[in-house]
This record gives C-alpha cells, structure tokens and sequence, in this order.
C-alpha cells in the first residue's frame, strides 16, 4: 500500500525550535504520461501525450517540458497562451509559487485544470525516486533546484525503461537560472531558457511580446537612476530597531511625482517626494520607509503635476517645482512627516489597462505605455505590434523596475479592442476596479431552473399564500429586477389608534441559489450587480435576475415577507417574518404610483394602499430624522441614452419624488426589522452592516469653508449635525444647501459589512441612518449579502437548519471582506461610466453653464456643475492668483474665489490626449482680465476646437455602430436608496 | 470548520498520506519485566509508553465490592513536546486525558472479574505529534492484553478531521499535529471495534451536523484498521515466543 519511511524536517522559528516532521514517501504515484506503461493509470489520468508535436523549432523531437519556480512566476502570462502543452509542473515548484504568489498559483492552477493544456503536476516530493533530503549546508533554493533537476532526469529514465522500440518523449528543462542550467547539463539534462523556447516557437503571434522582462533589479548600477532598496534582511532589522517604518504607499492623483504612505503610530501620513523619495515604489505597494528627520519636514505641495515628458530615455528631470512649492514655512500646522522609500516590502502590483504611447521612431520595439489609472507610472514594454496596438486599449502586466530605467518594465497581456469603442472602454472600466464580468460558466447554468419554472406544490404547501392580498412594486423606470413589493391594509384599531398590517415582500433568491452550488459560489464572487450606464453586469443569470426572482406584476412569485402591525403613527405593534407567495398586482414606477396617491378620484385598492404607506412612510421617515439621521447628498444624474447607439444624447438630475422616500422607508424599516432577528438569532455570525462615526479630523476644511459663509456646523453628534445642516440655508441660494450636504458626504466614512461575533456591539451602530443595528436584506438580487441574510433569516425562522457554512464565523468575516471589497469597486466602476459617458456627451459640445467651488487648491479650483453632476479642476496662474494658505483662498486683484463661491464656467473637451480625455472648465464670471474666458468670442472657438477633436472622432465614431447593438439594454436602477 | 490546506490539489496530505491512511504504526509487548504487563507504540512520531500493574487488592478507600477499580495515569514527559512542558503531570489537560482515558479501558476491561482489586495503568508520552490520546488508549489496550487481564474486545482509539479539495469535503484519518493545529476540527473516537460499540467520543472545535456521519464512519474505519494491526503485533509478540522472558524467570 504505502512504503513507510520518515524523514526528519527541522525547522526554525524565532526561538530556535526544532520541529520533526513526518515525511510519506510513496510508490503509487503516477508519472500522467501516455508513453509509460507501468504506472497503473487509469483512463482519465493520463494527462501527457504519448509522441507530442513539438511547438519549438529548436527541438524537433517530441518532448515534455519542466518549468522551473522562476519561470512560472514570471511567465504566467506566457503559460496561460495555449502555445504550451506538455507540461510538468512539479510540486516543488508548485509549493514554492503558492509560497511566493498567490495569484500566480491560483492562475496556475486553473491552467493545470484545464484538461486542453496537458499541464501535469507530479508530486515529486512524495514519490520514493524523485525526493532529496537537504544535505547539510546547502540552501533551501539550492536543494529545489536540485530536486527539479532529480525529478528531470529520473522522468528521463523512467520514459525510456519503458520504451519498447526506443522512441519516447524527451524532457526538456525550462530555466532561466543560468547556474541551473550548468548543473543540468552536466548532469545530461536538456535544458534552455524560456526566452530561447518562446523565441522558436512559431505559429502563436504576440507570444514573444508577453515574456516577461525580467531583471535583478537591484543589480544593474551601472547609470543607476534610483538609489538602491535595502535587502530584505536589512529591512527587517531597521523595522525591529525602529528606525524604519512599514506602511502602504498610495500615489498622488494629481501629482506624479507626490504620494503618501499610511504608517502605523503616526496620525498624518508620511508624505514622499520626488523620483527619490518615491523611489520606484508604486501604488498599493508595501514600502519601507526612512522618515527624515523634523526639520527637513514639508507639506503637501498642493499642485498638479503631470508626467509630460515625450519619452525621455532614461533621465529624471528637474523637480524644483515640486520642491519649491514645497519649502517649508514656519509654524504651519499642515507640515506632515516626509520621508523617503527605501526598500520596498511587498509589490501589490496587477495588471494595468492602457494605450501605447506614439513612437517617434517608425518600426521600434521599445515602446511606452500610459496607464489608465493616473497613480501607476507608465511603463516600457516591447511589441512588434505597435501598429496594431497603437489604436488599441492594452492590458500590461509589470515585470521589475530596474535601477538604471525610468520606467518599470513590463510586458503586453492582451489587446482589449479600439480606443474609443464603447466596449472597449467599458472592459477597461471593468478590468480597471476589478469587477468580474465573463459570462455565466455552463456549471453555473447548469444550477439554473427550467425557462419554463413554475411554482412546485410542495412549496405552496409550505409558504403562507398572500396572493390575493394587493401587493404592488414601486421602482424606478426600465426597471427588470424588481425584488421588492409592498402592501398596506387596514386591521382595526387599538387604544383608539387605527392599526395597519403593512408588508414588505422581497424576492426570494435562496429558493433558487442553493448554497454550496456553482451558481452560489459565482454569485458570491460577484457580490453585486454592476449596473454601467449602458450595461448592467448581473450577479445572478438574466433567467433569475430578470424573471423568476424579479417580482413582476401580475405574476406569481416566491417572496420572503416582513409584516409589521403598525398603529397610525407608524409605531410597530409586532413583527413576522415568513416566506409566501404573492402576486403582484402592479409593477409601478415612482411617477405612476406619485400619481395614484395624487389623483384623489383613484378610489381602487393599490391606491388605497399606497396612500396608507405613504402617510405612514412620512411618520417613520420624521422619526428617524429626529434620531439623528443624516439627510446627505451626492450630485446624481441620468443620461438619456441614444436607442441605436447606446450614445448618451442628454443629461438630467434625478428627479425625486414622495414614493422614492417611501419605498425607502420601509425598506430601511425591514432592514433594521431583520437585523435586530437575526443577531438575536446568531450573535457570532450575523451578516450585519455598520458605518462608523468619522473621526473629528475628517470635517477640518468643511467646518473651515462653511464658516467662511457664516455658519457654525456642529459635528459632535449625527443629531447636532443633521441640526445644524438644517439650519444652513440662504434663502436667495436654493443649491446651497444641497451643497453643504453634498460636501458632508465626502466626510463621512465607508459603510461596511461584518459579521456580528467580529466586532463589539457598541461598534454595530449606523451613524448615517442613526440606527443601532442594520442590514442589507431588501435587494437580494443584486447584492449577495442580502442572499447570506435570507438565508440566516430562514433559519431562524422556519427552523431549516442552517447550512454550515452559514455558522462559519471565519468564512463568514472573509466573506464580508470580499463584499466590502466589491461593493466598494462596484460603486468606482459606475462612477467611472458616468464620466466616460459625460466625455461621450461633450465629445461635440461646449457649454457654458453655472458652477459652484468646491475646493481651493494651490494651483486650481475644484469646481462642481450641479447640473451635469460633474467635477473637476478649473487651473488657475499663479502669476495672475495669489493663493492664501490660512483662508484657503485665491485672489487676483478684487476678485476673491473661496469655496461655495458660485462661478459661471465654459466646458469643453480636451481630446488632445487619448488616454485622459478631460473636460476643461474655464472661468466666465467672475470676470478676471486676461484670464477669463469672454463668451462673445465663442462661436469661433466652439469650430475650432470641434475640428481639433474631429480626426479621433470620426474614426471611432465609425467603429462604434458595429457592435453597439450587441450591448445589452440598460437598467439604471436606484442606487442612492442606502449609504 | 475544515480548514483550508489540509489536503494538496492531487488530494494527499501535508505528510503525503492519502485521506483514509493511518501514519506508521510500531509497537512492541512486553518492554518492561516490573510490570504486569507492558507495551510500546508509535504512531508516526507519537510515541508512548504504557505499563499495567495489578490486579491487586484495591486500597480500602477506593474499594468496590462489584468491580475493579480501574485507575490511570496519563503523562507526558518534558522533552515530548516541541517547547519544553513544567509540570508532566497533574495539570488540567493531564487529568483530563487520565479520565478519559480509564473511561476507554474500562469498558473494555471485564471489571466484574475483579471485585474488591485495582488496576494500576501508567502512561508515558515520550514524543507528541497529535493524537496522544488515540496512542495512549492503543499503547493501553496492548499493555493489558499483554497482562493477561481479560478483555471483552480490543479497545482502539482514533481521530479524524475534515479537509476539503475542491469542492468536496473529504474526512482525514488519524490527525497528525500540524493538522491539529491547523484549527481544524478533531473527532477523537475509542471504540471495540469487533463489537462497534463507542467507549468515548470526544470533539474539539464545531463541525456540521452535515459533515459529522462522514467524520464519524472515517474515525471508525481508522479503529478498525488498527485493530488489524495491534491483533497482528499480538500474535506475533507470542509466535515469537512469549516464553522467552518466562523461561529466563523461571
């Protein structure tokens, strides 16, 4: 059965700790190969084929190939091409790529699950022949360096002792270890480098363009540009001895050559500037860092910088801009802790969308990339596509960013399709935050109900049947997934009260996605519905999202029902939970269902109905404000979309009306409801949701700008803040208001999910909503933490044991993680189509309309167009403006510019840089001589700069109409309803 | 829970043992000549020691006029764990693997042989790499047979935890301690496996009503597959000649 030979494994830890380890070694392995007949393979395991084509034209026998640990970690890219095949991945070398990176051994993984590949992995450590003990002295490295080269060679011979007519797969060792390869040969191993392999491979264009370029790159001093990191050794030390300190660096937006650094123990973060401080750190990045010492101190340089250089070669240019603006000035309370990155810890890097920069050069291969995002450096690749590529969007991997280049290296992933197409762009926006987007696998499918689904009578049995009570929908228009209905009647009345039964009905999207099922684990990889504004990437398959879970008028659905008996003044009598089936008896939009409350002829029921939640929805909605709920702002807007061509024609605020609050309401009543059970229920793993006070510091220049306009704000309670942001109004400034409110939003913190048993109970408090304990249980169609809440909320109610996942309060806290995470990117991508739109709309139009100044930086102003929604710089001289630090203002001449201040703006779009469109904002009014843009002059320049823009235009105009009808019909639905 | 990385994507354990494999077991009868009977096992790299003594007359205090009074010691030696212990016996865990360890050994014991007597059982841990109690009870049960004390049946202890590949759960046979400590759940289970009945079932940590059959039937199988190797240590022990050290005595 098995041979029993131990080994003994010492390791070390802090205190020198000797631990034994048994070690199996067995004769049951199998080599996957088709060419061997003594294994005892069964059919399905024989993964290599007997007499392989070789892909390589320096070898032209059959052969399989031994990857070494180097290669898989830094030509992933290149194994994922289906150029390879035959290949074995041995599990030294799996162990040390799942030691070393776990996303290159996650994807490593699927590449050996991928029956079409031939990736073998054997298991070379435990196999009687193949396992080497560490001799004495030698390094850890060496020893798996060894055990690959064993492994080669007893494969080798393992093949050929079972060859009858002599003919059988050569091995060929991949490496790229030069010291390795020596070794090998002497041991009469045939190997090469991965670069010599792929460079003969013929027939997979663009393969040699995903190699990887790697270089030590701490090696390379000759012309070094940046000062050398430390070791990691020496970091570590300097770490213990606290003269380092850990932290993450994040890059400026609005300067290339700026970023900070969140370090523990510290209250501000630690500022780094210039190519030196930054020292090749990039965003997301663990870095080590050397704070300077107090004096040597600055502050933010508060202007913005961009990486405007045409392809310098390896020079770093002047930073006395930076630094000037920078010098320290005495007894200045912004003066943050500066610093410089010595030494990085952990590169966080991804992949990066982007375009090629235009070569000066025809024909070379050296070429620069600009990333999307504007915190990540752009990057030197090398193509031999550059004509193909120049008008494509490319994704980029980063390989090393040696000492003596400006630039990271990196290396071409895959071609995302042309600039400018819509779903180029919107692949961009959603590679860019991450958010998961291929279609549905055929496994999920698979989990999926017939078309023609139909209510099984066992569930009828079980459900209670409130078809014929009227329930109705209430959403926004074009709306497909509808998960939630209501329903108010009247009971009768109680201490001379009249008493409701209002019900809350949500779809029930557990009776479809099972827990455990492929279906259930794609969904909670999605977490949420992404809804772009002219796509909408689903969590769950359309069958489920769109229909059978979607509570469409007139049909009969499985819900899960929240009844309240409530008095007349919305206080509630008793609570019950329970799943039921209901029919809706009217899908409405919230003008329709405004309507029927409005129109005082309408005596039917569901306008009956509304009326009763209407009336109750105000007495709720009155008490929550006056515990302390905040009523924020955020500038939203709806395009009006083209039919044909998914184009955005108009723009327009979102109109809200009276039913907006009261669905609102009541859903936020059936949160907190379903919240308060299922903790009572499961107090170590209810999914719960909380939002944390913001910290004092956060509403610094906020407090500072309104008091600028003569109001006090008092932030010390969400009570004494929602007071006092009532109280500042200016009568003849209707917008100010919403202004203030919008500007209070940006102070506030993230609202994030948990699980219950992870924090302590005074943290579960909602400051937003002013609400001890709250949910997400209402949108279980979108949201996957609603689905976990359902499925909490039917244990604790109708006794079906929970499933065990369910009570895993590590899984669960991990799961909340992923949510956070997604949720959060699922916001940033709807934000980020918005603006692509915006630039879309503005692509042939100039406009010059009313602004209002949300900031005052050094250099420019933040403006806010309250009609668009839209934001961004208005760029101000400084030989004209004068900025005063203390008052956060901009002067020139009389003209004094200071937050709230209202503007006239003239917006255009500056298309001169593919990469980052951006609209331009001009100042109309107040009028500044010689600055200001005069409006009588316009018409010339609205041509003018409709000609400049024209050549990418066209081209992509063109481009466009072919697959725009392919794009799915959009859905906006309301996503402002909960913070 | 199972925990994560217990078994490899090619489905073997972190030591290379497949899921329904026990680690190598060695034992040995008759190490000592002091003691009524004696004997020495090892699972993988847990080794232990057990001695029996008696039956003798029982102390007045602890005497039963229906049964033998059973009375074990469980300790564990200072060098046995990875950091050195202080006390090798008579802390809580200590006391605690004492009782349940006479639990185990007297169900498989015929105690109403021996009324008014006592049987002294001694345990030593010389080396602990999980599943101390398991080799404790196997080291026990040879121990008495190896006295001669009458038994209803063989008394074999074994644990088991949950890994997952993949998708699917998959129940691990005789924990070893990285995977103890891998914050897994432990099932520990003694049982006289030629009858099926359970003597002691002990949990560490939650598991899932759902999961608990399959951990269960794991950790049964495991009793049964050493029972098979302790009834072959058995008779060998006397094919080899059980007379030998007698005929030295004599």
């Amino acid at each position: 059965m098995w041979t029993t030979k131990t080994f003994l494994t010492k390791t070390k830890r802090g205190n020198i700790l000797k631990i034994v380890r048994e070690h199996y070694l067995r004769d049951d392995l199998l080599c996957g190969s088709a060419a061997c007949n003594t294994c005892p393979h069964k059919d399905d395991e024989l993964v290599l084929e007997t007499s392989p084509d070789s892909p390589c034209a320096l070898f032209d026998f059959p052969h399989y190939l031994v990857l070494d640990t180097n290669v898989v970690l830094h030509q992933i890219d290149v194994l994922e091409e289906d150029a390879l095949t035959n290949v074995i991945i041995l599990q030294t070398v799996l162990e040390e790529v799942k030691h070393q990176n776990t996303a290159v051994f996650q994807r490593l993984l699927d590449i050996i699950s991928n029956k079409k590949r031939k990736f073998y992995s054997f298991v070379n450590e435990h196999h009687k022949d193949t396992y080497i003990e560490r001799s004495p002295g030698e390094k850890q490295n060496d020893r798996n360096d060894r055990s690959i080269r064993k492994a080669t060679s007893w494969y080798e011979y393992h093949l050929s002792i079972n060859s009858l007519d002599g003919k059988f797969p050569k091995i060929i060792l991949v490496t790229d270890d030069e010291n390795n390869r020596k070794l090998a040969q002497e041991d009469g191993i045939i190997c090469c480098s991965i670069k010599d392999y792929i460079e003969n491979v013929s027939g997979f264009v663009g393969l040699v363009d995903k190699l990887s370029k790697n270089v030590m790159p701490e090696t390379c001093s000759k012309d070094a540009l940046y000062p050398a990191h430390l070791t990691p050794s020496q970091i570590h030390e300097g770490i213990r001895c606290g003269q380092l300190y850990q932290g993450t660096y994040h890059a400026s937006r609005e300067n290339f050559l700026e970023g900070n650094a969140s370090v523990n123990g510290f209250e501000k973060s630690i500022l780094l500037q210039g190519h030196i401080g930054i020292n090749r750190a990039i965003d997301g990045d663990i870095v080590a860092i050397e704070i300077f010492p107090k004096e040597e101190w600055r502050k933010p340089s508060n202007i913005v910088l961009e990486d405007k250089t045409e392809d310098p070669e390896n020079i770093l240019e002047e930073e006395t801009v930076l630094l000037d603006a920078a010098k320290p000035v005495d007894n200045d309370d912004e003066i943050t802790p500066t610093g410089k990155v010595v030494g990085i810890i952990r590169r966080k890097w991804r992949q990066y969308c982007g375009i090629l920069m235009p070569s000066k050069f025809h024909g070379a291969t050296r070429h620069l990339f600009t990333p999307a995002e504007k915190r990540i450096p752009r990057v030197r690749i090398e193509t031999r596509q550059s004509e193909i590529l120049a008008s494509q969007r490319i994704l980029v991997a980063l390989d090393s960013w040696p000492r003596n280049s400006r630039y990271p290296l990196g290396h071409l992933v895959r071609a995302l399709g042309p600039i400018g197409d819509k779903d180029a762009e919107n692949e961009v926006i959603l590679l860019e935050h991450d958010v998961p987007h291929a279609r549905f696998s055929e496994a999920v499918l698979n989990c999926l109900p017939p078309n023609d689904w139909t209510i099984p009578e066992e569930e009828r049995q079980k459900r209670v049947d409130l078809r014929d009570v009227c329930v109705c929908s209430v959403d926004p228009p074009g709306c497909t997934d509808i998960d939630d209905a209501l329903h108010a009647r009247r009971l009768g009345s109680s201490d001379g009260l009249a008493t409701y039964e209002v019900g809350v009905h949500i779809a029930d999207v557990t009776y479809f996605v099972k827990p455990d099922t492929a279906l259930d684990k794609e969904a909670a990889s999605r977490s949420t519905t992404v809804y772009l504004v002219d796509r909408r990437i689903d969590m769950v398959p359309e069958l489920l999202s769109s229909n059978l879970c979607s509570l469409r008028g007139g049909e009969e659905r499985l819900a899960f029902s929240c009844v309240w008996e409530m008095d007349e003044n919305a206080n509630v009598l008793s609570t019950k939970f329970h799943k039921s089936i209901i029919k809706s008896k009217a899908a409405m939009t919230y003008e329709e269902a405004q309507i029927a409350i409005d129109d005082s002829s309408r005596k039917d029921e569901i306008a009956k109905s509304l009326r009763v939640l209407n009336k109750l929805a105000k007495k709720l909605k009155k008490k929550r404000l006056d515990s302390g709920a905040l009523l924020l702002a955020s500038p939203e807007i709806r395009f009006q979309v083209d039919s044909e061509t998914h184009d955005p024609i108009e723009v327009q605020a979102k109109k809200i009306v009276d039913t907006n609050s009261m669905v609102e309401e009541f859903m936020l009543l059936a949160n907190t409801s379903v919240a308060q059970k299922i903790l009572e229920e499961f107090p170590q793993c209810a999914m719960l949701r909380r939002h944390p006070a913001p910290p004092p510091a956060n509403f610094d220049t906020f407090l500072k700008a309104a008091r600028q306009q003569g109001f006090e704000i008092d932030v010390s309670t969400n009570k004494s803040f929602s007071k006092s942001l009532n109280e500042a109004v200016i009568p003849e400034r209707p917008f100010f208001n919403t202004l203030l409110r919008i500007m209070a939003t940006r102070c506030m913190q993230q609202a994030a999910y948990f699980v219950s048993g992870s924090l302590a109970a005074d943290h579960y408090y909602h400051y937003g909503l002013a609400c001890p304990i709250y949910t997400h249980f209402t949108s279980p169609i979108r949201r996957y933490a609603d689905v976990v809440v359902h499925r909490l909320l039917a244990a604790s109610v109708a006794g079906a044991g929970p499933h065990a996942a369910l009570l895993d309060a590590r899984r669960q806290a991990a799961l909340a993680d992923t949510l956070n995470y997604r949720h959060r990117h699922a916001q940033l991508a709807g934000r980020a189509s918005v603006a692509l739109n915006t630039h879309i709309l503005f692509k042939n139009r100039v406009e010059i309309e009313s602004a209002v100044v949300l900031a005052v930086k050094r250099n420019a102003l933040q403006v806010l167009i309250p009609k668009y929604g839209l934001e961004g710089p208005l760029y101000l001289p400084s030989e004209k403006f004068t900025y005063n630090e203390e008052e956060h203002v901009q002067k020139c001449g009389d003209v004094v510019l200071k937050t709230f201040d209202e503007l006239t703006v003239r917006l255009s779009l500056d298309s001169s840089n593919l990469q980052h469109r951006k609209l331009v904002f001009e100042l109309v009014e107040p009028h500044v001589p010689g600055f200001s843009y005069v409006p009588d002059a316009g018409n010339m320049e609205v041509d003018d700069v409709a000609d400049t823009a024209a050549p990418s235009s066209e081209k992509t105009h063109k481009k466009r109409e072919i697959p725009a009808a392919a794009a799915p019909k959009p859905s906006k639905k309301r996503k402002s309803r909960r913070k | 829970m199972p925990a994560a990385d217990l078994l490899s994507s090619q489905g073997l354990r972190l030591d290379g043992r497949r899921p329904n494999e026990l680690r190598r077991i060695r034992c040995k009868l008759g190490v000592f000549t002091q003691p009524d009977g004696s004997a020495y096992l090892e699972q993988g790299n847990t080794k232990v020691l057990a001695a029996v003594y008696g039956p003798h007359q029982a102390s007045k205090s602890k005497m039963s006029t229906e049964a033998v009074v059973v009375n074990c010691q469980y300790s564990m030696a200072t060098f046995s764990t990875g950091e050195r212990k202080n006390r090798p016996r008579g802390d809580r865990k200590s006391q605690e693997m004492s009782m349940h360890l006479r639990q185990a050994l007297t169900a498989a014991i015929k105690t109403e042989m021996y009324p008014r007597s006592q049987i002294d059982i001694y345990i030593e841990v010389l080396q602990a790499d999980g599943g101390t109690y398991c080799a404790s009870v196997n080291a026990a049960s040879l121990a008495l047979i190896d006295s001669g004390i009458p038994l209803r049946a063989y008394v074999t202890a074994c644990s088991a935890s949950l890994g997952r590949q993949s998708a699917t759960h998959e129940p691990l046979v005789d924990v070893s301690h990285i995977e103890e400590a891998a914050d897994g759940v432990c099932l520990t289970v003694a049982s006289l496996p030629s009858t099926g009945s359970i003597a002691l079932l002990e949990m560490s940590n939650r598991l899932h009503m759902d999961h608990f059959n399959i951990v269960l039937t794991r950790a049964m199988q495991g009793c049964r597959d050493i029972e098979v190797i302790l009834d072959g240590a058995v008779r060998q022990h006397l094919a080899e000649g059980w007379t030998k050290q007698d005929v030295i005595t004599i």
